[in-house]
C-alpha cells in the first residue's frame, strides 16, 4: 500500500515537470508582456528606457532558458516567484485566495452528490416513468443552462424577495460560520446544480447496468427485499465508476469557477487567474497552472485509493493462489 | 379430433405422468404459458408446460437455447421481468399457486422454500460483499436469525458444501474463489433456509469437467440426504443421464417429449429426441463416421406455427404434422408429442444413417509433419494481488514438444488454465514464445525473412470459439470473408473476391444472400459458418480451431463438425483442434493430445488413448464426462477427481498433476516427468505408467 502510494508519487515528478515546461513556453507565445500592459496597457506614452528597465527588473530580459531555470530553481526550493504585477509572493497571493475557493468546490460537490445519488437511483429504477423524464430535464437543464446565468437567477431572486446581496469581502469560516455558510451556500448551489446534472446522469446509467447483473439477480432469488438489494447489492457496485467523475469534477472546480466568482463578487482562485492572464503576470500563471495539475494528481490518488476501499478485487488482486 | 392412428386427441387437456406411489406433488406447473412483449412483437417462449416434481426428486428440462426451459424455471420463481413478460396457467407448490401470490408474498417463497443456482458462477455473487454476508443475508430475512447465529450456520453451510476452512471464508470475497468454489458457495446460499426445492439452471456449464462432477455430485447428494427436490436445466444430455430421475425434453417453447430416464434414451419415441441423442458426440463411442446433424435451424419464437414446431427439421414429417400434436402415452410409458410415435415404436421410422465420407481422416502411412513445437515455452508475468501486488511468473505452456502431421487433426484438451489456448496464440503467432521454437514446413517461423514470415500468416488461419464476439458488428459478412483477400492481396480487383466470397459461402452452406447481412442477424451456427469462411478464404493449409464448436447448441454442433471434416478433405487441410469436450474430440481427431498446467500428459492417437487411457488425468478426464446412456452411467464407477486446480501461478512441485492425482507419492514431486513412449506413438508423461 505505501509502495504503491510512493511508487504514484514518484510519477508526480514526470507529470509536473511536463506541466512546467509546456506552461512556460507557451506563455512566452503570447505576445506582449507584463511590462507592456502595466505602463503602455492604456495607451500611454512610456520611454524605452523605462520599458527596458522594468523588463530588466522583473528577468524578462534574460534569455528563455535562464527564465526558465530561475523559477525551476524556485520551485525545488518551494519558492514559486513573485507575482509581476502585484511584487507580492504567488504563494501569498494563492493562499489568501485558496480557502474560498476550496470551500466552494467542496460545497458543490457535496451539494451535487446528494442531489445527484437519489435522483439518479430512483431514475434507474422507474426507467421511462414520470419520475425518470422529469430527472431528465433536470439535469438536461444543469447541463444546458451556463452555471453563471443560474447564479445569477440565484442573486435576483435573492435580491428581489429579501433585498440580500451579496458582502463586499469574504467572511472566514472560523470569524462567522453562520455568516460565511449563508455567504458561499449561493455560489456552491449553483455550481453544485451543474456538478448534480452530470454526476446525476452517470449514476443513471451505472445503475442502470449493475441492475442487469447475474447478482442482482441472485440477491431476488434469495427473497431479499428492495431496500437492501438496491442499497446493498446495487449502489455499492454502481457507485464506483461514479467516484472517479467526482473527483475529476472536484480538481475541476480549483480553476473552474471562473465566472461564478464573478457573479458573487468572491474573491477565489478563478478571479485571480484570470486577472494574472490578462495582465501577462507570467509567474502567477506559472504558479496557478502547476498548483491545478497538484491538485488533479491529487485527486486522481485519492480516487484511485478510494477506489481500493471500496472494490476489494482491486485491493486483493484477481489471482489468489 | 382423431388422429391417424385413430386415437382421440383432446386439445389443451393437461394430463400429466402421475407420479408413481404415494405423495402428491410438491410442485406442479399447469398450461404454463409465458409471452414476452418486445419490439419484434409478441414472443411466445413457453406455452402449454405442463409438470410435476415429487418431493425428493430429481428432474431435469433439457433443451437447446431458446427452447424455454431457463424461462419456465424463473416463472416458477417469479423473477420474469413484470414489465415485458406475462405469466398465465397455474404453479401449484405446496398448496398454493404461486401465479397468484404478490410480490411480497413471494418473496417469503424465493430463498426460503424455493432456491435457484445460476449457470455463471463467476457473476452471480456481488463482487464487493464478503461470502459471510451474502450466505448470511437469507438466513436473517427468512429466519430472522440474529448475526451471531447466521453466522454459526454460514460456517456450518461452507463446510457442508465442501468448502475447507469454513471460518476464514466467512471473510473472502467471491474473486479470491475459483468458479468450482463459487458455485459451492452459490449451492450454499440455495440450502441456507432447508428449501423444499433447489432449480438449478445449468449449474455446471461454466465449470471444467473434472470440477463439473464434483458439484452435480455434491448437489446430489445433499438433495438426497436432505429430501430436497431438484430441477436441473441442462442442454448437456451426459449430466440428465447420470443425475435425473425423469426429463422433460423441450422444443421450441413445448415439451415434446417426457418420461423417466431409461426409456427416454433408450427408446426415444419424439423424432427430435432421437435426432438430438444422435447428434452428441459420444465419449464411449468413436468409431462411428459421422454425426447426425439435425439440418436446419429452430423456429423463430417471434413468428406463429400452427401445427408441430419441429415439422420444419423432421425427417418424418407428413401432411397432420401441419396440426399441432399434443403429448401422447407411448408403448414405453413416456409421453411423446408426436403423431407418428406410434410408427416409431414400431421401428418403421428411423434417421438415416448419415451419408458417408464421413470417416476422420486417418494418419498416413508415412506421415510428414507439418508443425513442429521444439521445448515451447510462454510465461506471462502478472500481478499478484490488486495494484498493491507483486509480479508474478505464470508458465501458460511448459517445454512442449508437439508435432502435427500434415493433414491430421490433432486434438488438444484440457481444462482451463493447462494452456490449451496459448498454444493456439503462439502458433498464429499472435504471441511470442518465451522459449523453444516452432517449426512450419521444418522452417523456425521466428528466423524467416518478411515475404516468408507472411506467407505462413496466409498459410495459418484460425476458428474462434465464440462466434458472438469474434466477428465485427459493423462488417457485413461479404466484408469480413473479403478482409483477408485484400490484407495478402491475393484477390486484387473487386470482382473475383466477390466471386471468391460467393463460393466461401456455398461452400460452407450459407445462402449467397447473407453476404450482406450483418452479425446480429444471423444465429450461432450461422456465424460460425461465416467464422469458417473467413478462415478459408486464403486457402490455408493449416486451421487453429479454438474451441470452435462449444458455444453452439447440440444440434447446430454436428453440423458444424461435420462440415469442418469435409472441408478438411476437400481442401486437405491440417487442423489443431483445441477443446475441452473430450467427446468432440474425440469424434473429430486423429490424435489427442491432454494438457494440464502448461505441461503435456498424455499423447496418442484417438482410439488408443479413449480405449487405453495410460495417464491418471485422462483417466480421471473421461470418468468425470458423463455420458448419455443412463444404462452405462449406472454401470460406471464415478471417480471425482479430489481438489481444485492449481493456480498457475503457484504449479506444484514435480508433476503438476501430483496435487490431485490418486497414485501420487514422494518421488512424484521429486521432478518433472517427461513424456516417453509407452506403445508405439502413445506418450505418457507420469513415471507410475
Amino acid at each position: 500500500m505505501l509502495n504503491y502510494i510512493a511508487y504514484r508519487l514518484l510519477l508526480t515528478i514526470p507529470t509536473l515537470l511536463g506541466a512546467a515546461v509546456i506552461t512556460f513556453f507557451l506563455l512566452r507565445v503570447i505576445p506582449g508582456d507584463v511590462v507592456a500592459v502595466k505602463l503602455t496597457g492604456d495607451g500611454a506614452i512610456v520611454s524605452q528606457a523605462v520599458i527596458d528597465a522594468e523588463r530588466a527588473r522583473l528577468g524578462l530580459d534574460k534569455a528563455l532558458i535562464y527564465q526558465f531555470s530561475d523559477w525551476m530553481l524556485g520551485l525545488l526550493q518551494f519558492d514559486m516567484g513573485r507575482s509581476m504585477w502585484t511584487g507580492r509572493p504567488v504563494i501569498v497571493e494563492i493562499s489568501q485566495r485558496f480557502w474560498t475557493t476550496f470551500q466552494v468546490a467542496l460545497m458543490s460537490t457535496a451539494i451535487g452528490v446528494l442531489i445527484a445519488v437519489p435522483l439518479g437511483t430512483l431514475s434507474a429504477l422507474k426507467r421511462g416513468g414520470a419520475i425518470d423524464y422529469a430527472t431528465r430535464i433536470f439535469t438536461m437543464a444543469g447541463l444546458s443552462v451556463p452555471g453563471f446565468w443560474v447564479g445569477m437567477l440565484i442573486l435576483i431572486w435573492l435580491l428581489q424577495s429579501y433585498g440580500w446581496q451579496p458582502p463586499i469581502t469574504t467572511i472566514p469560516f472560523i470569524s462567522d460560520p453562520a455568516g460565511n455558510l449563508s455567504q458561499l451556500i449561493w455560489p456552491a448551489l449553483a455550481v453544485g446544480y451543474r456538478f448534480s446534472a452530470v454526476l446525476a446522469r452517470i449514476i443513471r446509467s451505472t445503475v442502470l447496468e449493475v441492475l442487469g447483473e447475474d447478482y442482482i439477480r441472485t440477491a431476488r432469488a434469495k427473497g431479499l427485499v428492495p431496500r437492501i438489494i438496491i442499497g446493498r447489492h446495487a449502489l455499492r457496485n454502481a457507485l464506483l465508476p461514479a467516484i472517479t467523475v467526482i473527483g475529476l469534477e472536484f480538481a475541476f472546480l480549483f480553476g473552474g469557477l471562473v465566472v461564478t466568482e464573478q457573479v458573487f463578487n468572491l474573491n477565489g482562485l478563478g478571479k485571480l487567474f484570470v486577472q494574472a492572464v490578462a495582465n501577462r503576470d507570467f509567474i502567477m500563471i506559472q504558479g496557478m497552472v502547476m498548483l491545478f495539475a497538484v491538485i488533479y494528481i491529487f485527486a486522481n490518488l485519492v480516487v484511485d485509493l478510494l477506489y481500493a476501499v471500496f472494490d476489494p478485487r482491486i485491493r486483493y488482486g484477481t489471482a489468489e493462489a | 379430433m382423431l388422429n391417424f392412428s385413430g386415437r382421440e386427441l383432446k386439445p389443451h387437456s393437461p394430463h400429466v405422468v402421475e407420479t408413481e406411489g404415494v405423495a402428491k406433488p410438491l410442485l406442479s406447473v399447469r398450461n404454463l404459458e409465458v409471452e414476452f412483449r418486445t419490439s419484434r412483437g409478441l414472443v411466445r417462449a413457453v406455452r402449454d408446460v405442463n409438470f410435476d416434481v415429487a418431493p425428493g426428486e430429481i428432474i431435469a428440462l433439457v433443451g437447446e437455447s431458446g427452447s424455454g426451459k431457463s424461462v419456465s424455471a424463473l416463472s416458477v420463481m417469479g423473477l420474469l421481468p413484470k414489465a415485458n413478460s406475462e405469466v398465465r396457467g397455474s404453479i401449484m407448490f405446496d398448496g398454493r399457486n404461486l401465479l397468484s401470490l404478490n410480490e411480497h408474498e413471494m418473496r417469503t417463497i424465493r430463498g426460503r422454500q424455493i432456491s435457484m443456482i445460476f449457470q455463471e458462477p463467476m457473476t452471480s455473487l456481488n463482487p464487493v460483499l464478503t461470502i459471510g454476508l451474502q450466505i448470511i443475508e437469507p438466513l436473517q430475512t427468512h429466519l430472522g436469525l440474529t448475526t451471531a447465529e447466521a453466522e454459526a450456520r454460514a460456517v456450518e453451510l461452507i463446510s457442508l458444501v465442501g468448502i475447507p476452512d469454513p471460518e476464514s471464508r466467512l471473510n473472502s470475497y467471491p474473486h479470491q474463489f475459483s468458479g468450482g468454489m463459487r458455485q459451492r458457495v452459490m449451492i450454499a446460499i440455495g440450502l441456507a433456509c432447508n428449501p423444499k426445492l433447489i432449480i438449478a439452471d445449468e449449474p455446471t456449464t461454466a465449470l471444467d469437467v473434472t470440477i463439473q462432477a464434483q458439484i452435480l455430485e455434491l448437489m446430489r447428494d445433499l438433495t438426497r440426504k436432505l429430501g430436497i427436490s431438484l430441477i436441473i436445466i441442462t442442454h448437456n444430455l451426459g449430466i440428465v443421464a447420470r443425475y435425473a430421475d425423469r426429463v422433460f425434453v423441450m422444443y421450441a417453447g413445448r415439451l415434446v417429449e417426457e418420461g423417466n430416464i431409461s426409456p427416454i434414451f433408450e427408446t426415444p419415441r419424439h423424432p427430435y429426441t432421437m435426432g438430438l441423442l444422435l447428434s452428441v458426440p459420444r465419449l464411449d463411442q468413436g468409431a462411428r463416421s459421422r454425426l447426425n446433424a439435425i439440418e436446419g435451424l429452430p423456429p423463430d419464437p417471434s413468428k406463429e406455427i400452427a401445427g408441430c414446431p419441429f415439422a420444419d427439421r423432421c425427417p418424418f414429417r407428413i401432411e397432420i404434422c401441419s396440426q399441432p400434436p399434443q403429448l401422447e402415452f407411448t408403448d414405453v410409458g413416456t409421453r411423446a408429442a408426436c403423431f407418428r410415435s406410434d410408427e416409431i415404436a414400431e421401428g418403421k421410422l428411423k434417421w438415416r444413417s448419415p451419408q458417408g465420407g464421413g470417416e476422420v481422416v486417418s494418419l498416413p502411412k508415412a506421415p510428414t509433419a507439418l508443425v513442429e513445437l521444439q521445448q515451447l515455452s510462454k510465461s506471462y508475468w502478472v500481478k499478484k494481488g490488486g495494484i498493491f501486488g507483486r509480479i508474478g511468473e505464470v508458465r501458460a505452456v511448459a517445454d512442449l514438444d508437439l508435432q502435427i502431421q500434415a493433414g491430421e487433426t490433432l486434438g488438444l484438451v484440457g481444462e482451463s488454465g493447462c494452456g490449451k489456448t496459448t498454444v493456439g496464440r503462439l502458433l498464429l503467432a499472435i504471441d511470442k514464445p518465451t522459449r523453444g521454437s516452432i517449426r512450419f514446413d521444418g522452417q523456425d517461423i521466428y528466423q524467416l525473412n518478411k515475404a516468408d514470415f507472411a506467407r505462413y500468416r496466409h498459410d495459418v488461419q484460425v476458428i474462434f470459439q465464440d462466434p458472438y464476439s469474434s466477428l465485427n458488428p459493423r462488417m457485413t459478412v461479404a466484408q469480413m470473408v473479403e478482409e483477408p483477400m485484400i490484407a495478402h492481396r491475393t484477390e486484387r480487383s473487386r470482382e473475383a473476391r466477390q466471386d471468391r466470397v460467393r463460393s466461401l459461402l456455398d461452400q460452407v452452406g450459407l445462402r449467397p444472400e447473407i453476404a450482406e447481412r450483418y452479425p446480429h442477424q444471423l444465429s450461432g451456427g450461422q456465424r460460425q459458418r461465416v467464422g469458417i469462411a473467413r478462415a478459408l478464404a486464403l486457402n490455408p493449409r493449416f486451421i487453429v480451431c479454438d474451441e470452435a464448436v462449444s458455444a453452439l447448441d447440440v444440434s447446430i454442433q454436428g453440423q458444424v463438425i461435420n462440415l469442418l471434416i469435409d472441408l478438411q478433405k476437400q481442401f486437405n487441410l491440417t487442423y489443431l483442434f483445441i477443446a475441452h469436450d473430450l467427446a468432440v474430440v474425440r469424434h473429430i481427431s486423429t490424435r489427442v493430445a491432454v494438457m494440464y498446467l502448461g505441461r503435456l500428459m498424455e499423447l496418442a492417437s484417438r482410439d488408443e488413448l479413449y480405449e487405453n487411457p495410460l495417464h491418471p488425468y485422462t483417466r480421471l478426464l473421461l470418468d468425470a464426462a458423463p455420458v448419455p446412456d443412463p444404462e452405462l452411467e449406472r454401470q460406471r464407477p464415478v471417480r471425482v477427481a479430489q481438489g481444485e486446480i492449481p493456480s498457475p501461478l503457484n504449479p506444484p512441485q514435480g508433476c503438476v498433476f501430483s496435487t490431485r492425482c490418486p497414485l501420487a507419492s514422494a518421488e512424484c514431486k521429486a521432478q518433472v516427468p517427461q513424456p516417453r513412449e509407452v506403445r508405439p506413438g502413445h506418450y505418457v508423461a507420469c513415471i507410475k505408467v
